[in-house]
């Protein structure tokens, strides 16, 4: 699986119009020079001698060295992974409270007037994009109001030793907000949709008509009996967003400047620097590809009908 | 859509009739016709931004004294949305954003309709070796993030509002492929498919004459949400900046405010209008799915 994306993003790099070395090679370069650069990278081989050793590098875990930062970009990767997946969690832990909640409410006020606005406000927060919402949270909160920094991690000068450091300072937290916030709105929807969903068809099941001739308050049934068993998909389906939101994190992050993998996959790719692009969109599909394959796991796991099915 | 120019039509019972009769479209939900209506404004804005525009979208702009005309707030001077930075009218920027997104929308739908389509036909009524290989292929474009793969793609490629709809066209028809594959499936077990190959019927007239007209609304149903997605992807990718900068699209505008510093000296009446326009079309993409799903699976109704 990895090793199809692996080969794609290969031959992706490897076949486009552009010299691979334009970042890396000064104008001023010889002839000479250039062939000994080509040489230096492999550059010179043939194309499936290349592919053996870009696998080969990949099972070891070797990318190769950024051209612009001159530094292993598996350190690199390395570095920026926790910043995104500090975002990404964050933000989806709140949307999924917010969702799990706010969905079965609605499905308990099934057919009232709040359920029927509710639902094409959801909708709508589905239809924005991303970077526009953020780009209004900014306007509005930071710029306007003067509540939250405009972006980054940390306000400039300021140190941490260690990420722990780092993510538990206020300065953090509050530069955290807004780009948290503007996922969080968009990525509630999936668990609120899929929530309501799933009470109304529990709510059809024996179990729960049980629950209400036993005499047990309208809540017990509600939260106790009902809500228990609709949520094991929704979990489920935080895994695979996981997964989708790293994706979706790349416009989040450069809207909000915030050091991650999304925005370093943009300006690695802007700048030609492929090995650093290569590295950021490879560690993004293995984030991908786990979520999508524990999601799987979760559904046989939490719901074993599933395999009888 | 099709719609109108069904009942525009005397009544014959052709092939296409028969087809758009299948693509029945949900006019009883009111937020359904809320969004063909949406759709309909859209592209009649589409169609005449010649007309409606007041300027070139992409003409730098002088005031009456001469001056450069930049940063003018809506109404000032006559710009009804005001200028952007460089001197250029938002209000024709806005109207012929709507034809580069109606293109890329509805060109990148019909591609993962289609793809997704004769994909789903042939892995659910061949099965075999076929249907691996697609399924294999389909588990593959699971495992590529969408947006990055898109980024990377334009990036190499010359700036080209298409680079969009050909990513799409390589990644988009697994979700479309699975669908439609499933229920292949299920139809190919009933009686009268038996039927018509008892009847002597190849399987080419199965699969197009018996079997894909039953699966062609939940084509158009994933086709109308490609729409939407189609139109975030773009504004996505303009906005990072790997759109055609000779090509007015809202993401472009949107690319365009943020780099001109819109968002801290508070233009808001640069930036708001093309998320807004965005925001319309692509809900009124969900909104027409939505109803088309209650008329597909009438259960989720009730």
């Amino acid at each position: 699986m990895l090793w199809a994306v692996a080969t794609i993003l290969f031959l992706m790099f490897r076949l486009m119009p552009t010299n691979p070395l334009a970042a890396y090679i000064d104008p001023t370069f010889t002839e000479e020079q250039q062939q000994l650069l080509m040489a230096k990278f492999g550059l010179d081989r043939p194309l499936w001698e290349q592919y053996f050793i870009y696998l080969k590098n990949l099972l070891q875990g070797e990318l190769g060295d950024s051209f612009f930062y001159r530094q292993p970009v598996g350190e690199r990767v390395l570095e920026l992974l926790p910043n995104t997946l500090v975002l990404t969690f964050s933000s989806l832990i709140v949307a999924y409270l917010f969702g799990i909640i706010v969905g079965a409410w609605l499905a308990w006020k099934r057919d009232s007037v709040a359920e029927r606005a509710t639902i094409p406000l959801v909708l709508t927060t589905r239809a924005m994009p991303e970077f526009w919402l953020g780009m209004l949270l900014l306007a509005v909160f930071s710029f306007t109001l003067g509540w939250f920094p405009a972006g980054g991690t940390r306000s400039p000068g300021s140190e941490y030793d260690g990420y722990l450091a780092l993510y538990t300072s206020r300065d953090f937290l509050s530069h955290l907000v807004l780009p948290a916030l503007t996922l969080a709105i968009y990525s509630q929807g999936l668990p609120l949709l899929l929530m309501r969903s799933n009470m109304l068809e529990v709510m059809n099941e024996d179990f729960v008509t049980m629950a209400r001739i036993k005499g047990l308050s309208n809540w017990t049934v509600v939260v106790r009996h009902a809500a228990r068993n609709a949520l094991l998909p929704v979990m489920t389906s935080f895994a695979i967003a996981v997964g989708y939101q790293i994706q979706g994190n790349v416009v989040v992050e450069t809207v909000f400047s915030w050091p991650g993998l999304g925005r370093e996959l943009v300006n690695a790719v802007s700048a030609s620097d492929y090995p650093l692009a290569q590295g950021a969109f490879l560690m993004i599909a293995v984030v991908v590809v786990l979520m999508n394959l524990l999601a799987d796991l979760l559904y046989s796991l939490l719901d074993p009908r599933v395999s009888h099915a | 859509m099709h719609s109108e120019t069904a009942r525009a039509e005397p009544v014959k019972d052709g092939t296409i009739l028969r087809l758009i009769k299948r693509i029945h479209l949900p006019l009883d939900d009111p937020f359904a016709l809320a969004g063909l209506i949406i759709y309909a404004v859209f592209i009649l804005v589409a169609v005449f931004a010649d007309q409606l525009a007041t300027h070139n979208p992409l003409e730098i702009l002088f005031t009456a004294d001469y001056q450069l005309a930049a940063d003018l707030r809506p109404g000032e001077d006559g710009f009804v949305l005001g200028t952007t930075s460089l001197g250029r009218d938002i209000y024709s920027q806005l109207i012929y954003g709507s034809r580069s997104a109606l293109l890329i929308g509805i060109t990148a739908a019909f591609m993962v309709a289609v793809i997704g389509t004769v994909v789903g036909l042939l892995a659910g009524y061949f099965r075999g070796w076929i249907d691996v290989v697609l399924m294999r292929a389909a588990d593959i474009a699971f495992g590529i993030p969408f947006l990055p793969f898109v980024i990377v793609l334009s990036a190499f490629l010359e700036p080209s509002i298409w680079n969009v709809v050909f990513a799409m066209a390589l990644i988009l028809w697994r979700d479309t492929g699975r669908v439609i594959r499933s229920q292949v499936l299920t139809l190919r077990t009933r009686a009268y498919i038996d039927a018509a190959r008892v009847a002597g019927s190849s399987d080419l007239k199965i699969v197009f004459r018996h079997i894909a007209p039953n699966i062609l609304p939940l084509s158009f149903l994933y086709g109308s949400i490609a729409i939407g997605w189609a139109i975030l992807t773009e504004a996505a990718i303009s906005f990072l900046g790997f759109g055609d900068p000779e090509t007015i699209s809202w993401g472009y505008m949107l690319q365009d405010a943020y780099a001109s510093q819109a968002l801290s000296t508070g233009g808001y009446y640069w930036f708001v209008p093309p998320g807004i326009c965005i925001v319309l079309v692509v809900v009124a993409g969900f909104f027409i799915s939505r109803g088309y799903e209650e008329i597909l699976f009438p259960k989720l109704k009730e």
